[in-house]
């Protein structure tokens, strides 16, 4: 009974904030500031996704997003995956040495590094456009890590019947490797999309060119013109969070293997 | 209000990079790296707009929104030209421009906050105007407000032409300063203090007479620059912020604060100030005229007496000074039209429309146009009047303010100076330092900031000064 | 282990060069650049004038802690991590036993549900609790109201803001360790629990003699990820309130962001940013040593 309680209580807390984000994204203007709080929209209206849509283009700035995500994702699949699977499987010289260098290397905040990016972005002529945002980002020693993490388990007469057939390296990756890997392909997949779609302080800065924004970068400058719209900011806070809630719903299975995979050492 | 055109870069590039890997990976290396670089390209391209003849034009906020009908104007006058307006967000838009310059990613044209204009000048981002003035036969230094003209002139060169203006000015409740016994918009600060405590009596509990945000820069820097010393010494390489007049002025604007006249909040935390300005919360609020029609929606008190709801009343009126009206000066504020130099404006046709363009929005019907769609007050003096501007009651102080006004130091680290001025103020605002210690400690941030300019300075110096070594 | 042709000796190093090369390029060469920059004076006038750049030694980071700002951003950041680490944490542990007791139906729901606010975007629900956290209409004040507490000014108020962003992290973040604490929990040998069952163990002394040993090391390297973590805190600030009020929410990575992008003093930004990266590093060698000397006194 008290178990009941509990977790009730905690999921109310958990998922209320998202509640009322929806709630008052229906809501007229200013119906959102007044005292004591509504819950629930007394009238419900579209204009907020509407005026988003018309008049702040929101659907371009999805798109961005969408591209982005789908481009990171697409390509970090292929590189991590080769390496992982590589670091797991295939003998070559300073392999060990270098994958503990890897490991520290996880240590080291992404901030860092931020700065001359940005400088070397500008001598490469990346600055402000999609590869800015999307090369830096496909490469990631978690997935690697992960990856290789499954890959362990993969047994190794399998790979050498393949071999012995006469099949090259890329082929052996390519038959018999990839189809075993797909669990932490999906996990993976799923991981550098959700992160990516959400990541914010670098296309904030790369994307200098507000037609290729994306769209949590959009929605904080649309809270420097609009703080005052509560309701307006919450109808684009459920656009921006829809996706990604959509995405984890539907392949929740995937993701939170991935998550534990991770943790484990 | 973004244009909808293609848009470059959503179709997804098929750089699928197994079709060309899927060989004998032996001898792939050359041809990985080829892939890998033929990517970079292709991403890089797909995310290139198409050529010219279009002009890339930056404006900030609700700006972005207004101009657009001239941008149209502008199109149907040269047919074939293609102007791109991009509407960008106000709070992160000095980031953005400073990124776009030094990752040479700069629109033809922009607007510019015309306090930037220093900076984006030490950054030789913009291109000097006064060759295109010398010979334009649209824009004259004559007919703008001298203090908002100069704002433009960096080292006897100009970099922007003025677009629109803003200063500060006081909006207050008239209804309740009536109640309260105020007979005359207030002229002195003496006046003023008198005027927000007789104020404080009329309000609602939990109200305060004066709202002064604590986040922004303006409303502090007019009252420390209505003192009459500079805020910069030293050729504006030091920090002159403990000379006695700076220091009066600071304390009595903290004291506001101090003596619950002035509540110590951020402006993030007035959810609306129009709608709590309307309830009484606040009875006085030094901004800009950009809150004239947000104001208006939440208490139209400007409609024809007939037509007129019963409720709340205000008005607006020039800056209190610290002896007096005269003294009481504001900033120019507002924005300029700036063209970009550098890569990627090396086309001398494209640079010679985009000069057109601006030249299109300085005649003084595009003035009063944008005026009217905008409610930005014009730059030109002679626009008032067609934009409707002159006969409003609640715009008429602010030509009265506009031919009061102080410059400030023109230096490209101003933008952080004023932060920290923020900072010492809300120290001081909160009681967590006294008034000399945040001032002396403000002393201190800004001459550190100004060290490097210090240092440039110097080398100049150096550099022009002959010595006997160069003399072989 | 079977013997290899000798080809995949190259293969593997084909199947890693994109990897490394991108990571050599896009994160190895900007630290060790980045190191470089941070005992330069490159600036804004640099950007215009290479020349303009003078090397200055260790002056950045001797201005960083003579820096009362700085002092500021590394204070809040340690609040934020210190406090919120841990919060996190016992709030996934809790989490984490709800969701794994024995009498629980629907195990997998309940666990969807508390991790959902984990996968939302950060900026979008900061900009929610932003609303929710108003002084006058947001919800968590008229809900404290509901059971008498008076108002309080949560953005506003230098006292209240970091709490607020501490709470609002912890919502967020709660739902991932409770996974990693699920995993745990489910790999505490069951006869265990049995053996402290038969020598009359309360519920309440099995679960400190048997799952608190057990997750141990679960718990030492949730915390220290969650704290490494934490101590890139950017987004919330910058998305309810930008740092203030008073300071009291600047972060170092905020502070660096303002710094390297609003104000181009890339020399300092770069110094800040090492700043962070040693305060990370003697977090995860802290964590090392004690993992170590567990596991030595466990074998001993």
């Amino acid at each position: 009974m008290l178990l009941g309680a509990a977790l009730l209580a905690g999921g109310a807390a958990a998922v209320f904030p998202m509640v009322w984000m929806v709630a008052a994204s229906f809501m007229r203007t200013g119906e959102a500031s007044t005292y004591p709080p509504h819950l629930l929209p007394r009238a419900p209206t579209l204009e907020h996704y509407r005026a988003l849509f018309t008049r702040l283009d929101v659907g371009r700035y999805a798109l961005n997003s969408l591209l982005v995500a789908a481009l990171v994702t697409g390509l970090s699949l292929f590189v991590n995956a080769a390496a992982g699977y590589a670091f797991a499987k295939l003998r070559f010289r300073g392999r060990d040495r270098l994958f503990r260098l890897l490991g520290t290397a996880l240590v080291v905040p992404t901030q860092v590094a931020m700065l001359p990016l940005f400088l070397l972005l500008k001598a490469l002529h990346l600055v402000n456009t999609y590869a800015g945002v999307v090369v830096p980002a496909v490469a990631s020693i978690f997935c690697i890590f992960l990856v290789r993490q499954y890959a362990l388990s993969i047994p190794d007469d399998l790979l050498d019947a393949a071999r012995v057939d006469g099949a090259s390296e890329w082929r052996v990756f390519r038959s018999v490797v990839l189809p075993a890997l797909r669990p932490a392909l999906a996990t993976m997949s799923i991981w550098t999309f959700l992160a990516t779609w959400n990541d914010f302080l670098w296309p904030l800065i790369v994307l200098t060119d507000d037609r290729r924004s994306t769209l949590p970068v959009a929605l904080a400058g649309l809270l420097g013109e609009h703080a005052q719209d509560a309701e307006l900011m919450m109808a684009g806070s459920v656009l921006t969070v829809l996706p990604v809630l959509a995405v984890f719903l539907a392949l929740q299975r995937y993701y939170l293997e991935g998550v534990t995979a991770g943790s484990v050492k | 209000m973004a244009r909808r055109g293609a848009v470059p870069g959503t179709a997804i590039p098929r750089c699928a990079p197994d079709d060309a890997c899927a060989r004998d990976a032996r001898r792939a290396g050359g041809r990985l790296r080829a892939v890998a670089r033929a990517a970079l390209v292709l991403l890089a391209a797909c995310a290139r707009p198409p050529a010219p003849p279009t002009l890339d034009f930056w404006a900030l906020g609700t700006e972005g929104e207004s101009v657009a009908p001239l941008v149209r104007d502008f199109e149907r006058a040269h047919p074939g030209v293609r102007v791109r307006l991009q509407a960008v967000a106000f709070s992160a838009a000095h980031e953005k421009l400073l990124t776009a310059v030094v990752g040479d990613a700069t629109p033809d044209v922009a607007q510019l906050g015309n306090t930037w204009i220093p900076e984006f000048a030490a950054l030789r981002a913009l291109e000097p105007l006064d060759p295109r003035l010398a010979r334009s036969a649209v824009v004259h230094r004559a007919d703008y407000f001298p203090g908002a003209w100069a704002t433009n002139v960096v080292d006897g060169r100009t970099f922007g032409i003025p677009w629109y203006v803003d200063t500060r000015l006081v909006f207050y409740r008239s209804d309740l300063m009536a109640r309260a016994g105020v007979a005359r918009a207030p002229e002195s600060w003496a006046e003023w203090t008198d005027a927000m405590r007789r104020l404080r009596r009329v309000q609602p509990a939990g109200g305060a007479p004066a709202l002064l945000p604590l986040n922004e820069f303006e409303p502090p820097l007019i009252i420390l620059s209505q003192s009459g010393a500079p805020l910069l010494r030293d050729h504006d390489t030091r920090g002159n912020f403990r000379d006695p007049r700076v220091r009066a002025a600071f304390a009595w604007y903290v004291g506001l604060f101090r003596d619950g006249l002035a509540p110590p909040v951020a402006s993030t935390q007035v959810s609306n100030v129009a709608q709590e300005f309307g309830a009484g919360r606040y009875a006085m609020y030094v901004t800009g005229p950009w809150n004239v029609g947000e104001f208006r929606r939440w208490m139209p008190d400007t409609l024809p007496p007939a037509r007129r709801p019963a409720g709340p009343r205000w008005a607006t009126m020039a800056m209190p000074g610290p002896t007096g009206a005269a003294s009481g000066t504001s900033l120019a504020g507002g924005s300029s039209l700036v063209l970009f130099r550098g890569p990627g404006h090396d086309d001398p046709a494209r640079r010679a429309l985009a000069w057109q363009f601006v030249e299109f929005l300085s005649t003084t019907a595009a003035q009063a146009r944008f005026a009217q769609l905008s409610s930005d007050l014009p730059a030109r003096a002679d626009a008032w009047a067609p934009a409707g501007f002159g006969a409003d009651p609640q715009l008429a102080p602010f030509l009265t303010q506009l031919r009061r006004l102080t410059p400030l130091p023109s230096v490209p680290e101003w933008e952080s100076i004023a932060t920290r001025v923020t900072h010492a103020v809300e120290r001081a605002a909160r009681g967590t330092m006294t008034v000399d210690a945040a001032l002396a400690a403000l002393d201190a941030e800004v001459d550190d900031i100004l060290e490097k300019r210090r240092w440039l300075l110097a080398r100049r110096a150096a550099a022009a000064a002959p010595t006997h070594l160069s003399a072989r | 282990m079977t013997a290899r042709p000798a080809a995949t000796g190259r293969a593997g190093w084909w199947f890693v060069a994109p990897a490394l090369a991108l990571l050599a390029v896009f994160f190895v060469l900007p630290v060790l650049a980045g190191l470089a920059l941070s005992v330069t004076d490159f600036d804004l006038y640099a950007v215009a004038d290479p020349g303009a750049t003078r090397l200055v030694g260790l002056r950045n980071y001797a201005r960083l802690f003579a820096d009362p700002a700085f002092r500021t951003a590394v204070r809040n950041t340690l609040y934020f991590a210190a406090v919120g680490g841990p919060l996190t944490v016992a709030a996934s542990l809790g989490a984490a036993l709800l969701v794994n007791a024995r009498l629980v139906r629907w195990k997998a729901f309940w666990r969807t549900v508390f991790f959902t606010p984990f996968v939302t975007t950060l900026v979008a629900v900061a900009i929610v609790w932003r609303y929710l956290y108003h002084p006058r209409y947001g919800l968590v004040n008229y809900a404290l109201g509901a059971v008498g507490v008076p108002p309080v000014d949560w953005l506003g108020d230098p006292r209240w803001a970091m709490p607020a962003i501490i709470l609002l992290a912890v919502w967020k973040n709660f739902g991932y360790n409770m996974l990693i604490f699920v995993a745990g929990l489910q790999a505490i040998p069951a006869e265990l629990y049995e053996a402290a069952a038969l020598d009359g163990a309360a519920p309440w002394q099995r679960f400190r003699h048997v799952t608190l040993p057990g997750l141990a090391p679960t718990t030492l390297f949730v915390v220290v990820v969650t704290m490494i973590g934490y101590f890139q805190l950017f987004a919330e600030p910058f998305a309810m309130t930008q740092g203030g009020p008073l300071e009291s929410t600047t972060s170092v990575v905020l502070l660096l962001y303002a710094e390297g992008f609003r104000f181009w003093r890339m020399g300092n930004a770069a110094a800040i940013a090492f700043v962070l990266f040693a305060l990370v590093v003697t977090l995860a060698l802290l964590q090392r040593v004690v993992q170590r000397s567990a596991r030595q006194r466990s074998a001993a």
